[in-house]
């Protein structure tokens, strides 16, 4: 069975202000691991960024003293993120929209898990001690 | 990250200077409002300065499309990188928006 290590494992507010540091420390791990430039540039950062924002706005409908925890595991194969919040969890399937077709194109909303799911090799999402989204990604 | 505008010709030129993300994303719609109310219609955005894109800064370039098209005006994009090509392909933007690879092509075009 493959190791992992958590390479890092943080707990933020639920302010979108706090989102981009967040991004910036898993673009940095993303570099150390050599993963591709275009994982640590756009699949990552937006990916994470996505599940950080729906965590802190709709999770936890940005409440002050609610928190968002998200740890990021490495192993030999996969980088995986996990974001959890205090909310009630949701159907991923259900909310997924394909933002794609005539009718959505033009929405101004809709496009997070639809991106998250096209930048991610697997999206899950599950209850446990929380409502968490986990990121999988693969490293090759 | 940070939006500067100026004036080149008819057109107001936006530039994106880092992320354009949920945290800062009304900042550059208020800015662009500001400018439509103003009686502006020629609108560029672009990108050459510009790290990544979430779903809430596409959403606002959408948003904005429509309301400057209402006006009368159109909004324009210049300068993606290969990643944020990428994105616009992904959700199918690139075929909302006219994209241009140089700032000049797109002042040009307009």
């Amino acid at each position: 069975m493959a190791e992992s290590r958590v390479a890092f494992d943080l707990q933020i507010p639920s302010d979108v202000e706090y989102i981009e540091g967040v991004v910036e420390l898993a673009r940095q791990r993303c570099r150390e691991l050599k993963l591709s430039p275009t994982k640590c540039s756009l699949n990552v950062p937006v990916a994470l960024s996505e599940a950080l924002s729906n965590a802190i706005l709709r999770g936890n409908e940005s409440t002050g003293g609610k928190q968002v925890r998200v740890r990021a595991i490495i192993s030999d194969t996969d980088l995986v993120f996990e974001v959890v919040d205090e909310g009630p969890g949701f159907d991923l399937d259900k909310c997924t929209v394909d933002c794609t077709t005539e009718d959505n194109l033009t929405k101004e909303e809709g496009r997070g898990l639809f991106l998250m799911r096209q930048l991610m090799d697997r999206v899950e999402s599950f209850r446990n001690q929380g409502n968490v989204v986990r990121l999988t990604l693969h490293r090759e | 990250m940070s939006f500067s505008i100026k004036k080149q010709g008819e057109v107001v030129v936006v530039d994106v200077e880092g992320q354009l993300i949920v945290g800062n994303r009304q900042e550059l719609k208020q800015k662009v409002l500001d400018e439509l109310e103003k009686g502006e219609k020629k609108f560029l955005i672009d990108f050459s300065q510009t790290g990544y894109i979430d779903s809430s800064g596409l959403g606002v370039l959408v948003s904005l499309s429509k309301k400057i098209r209402e006006q009368g005006g159109e909004l324009r994009l210049a300068n993606l990188n290969d990643d944020l090509q990428t994105l616009f392909e992904l959700t199918k933007l690139d075929t909302l928006f006219q994209i241009s690879d140089t700032r000049e092509r797109a002042l040009e075009s307009f």
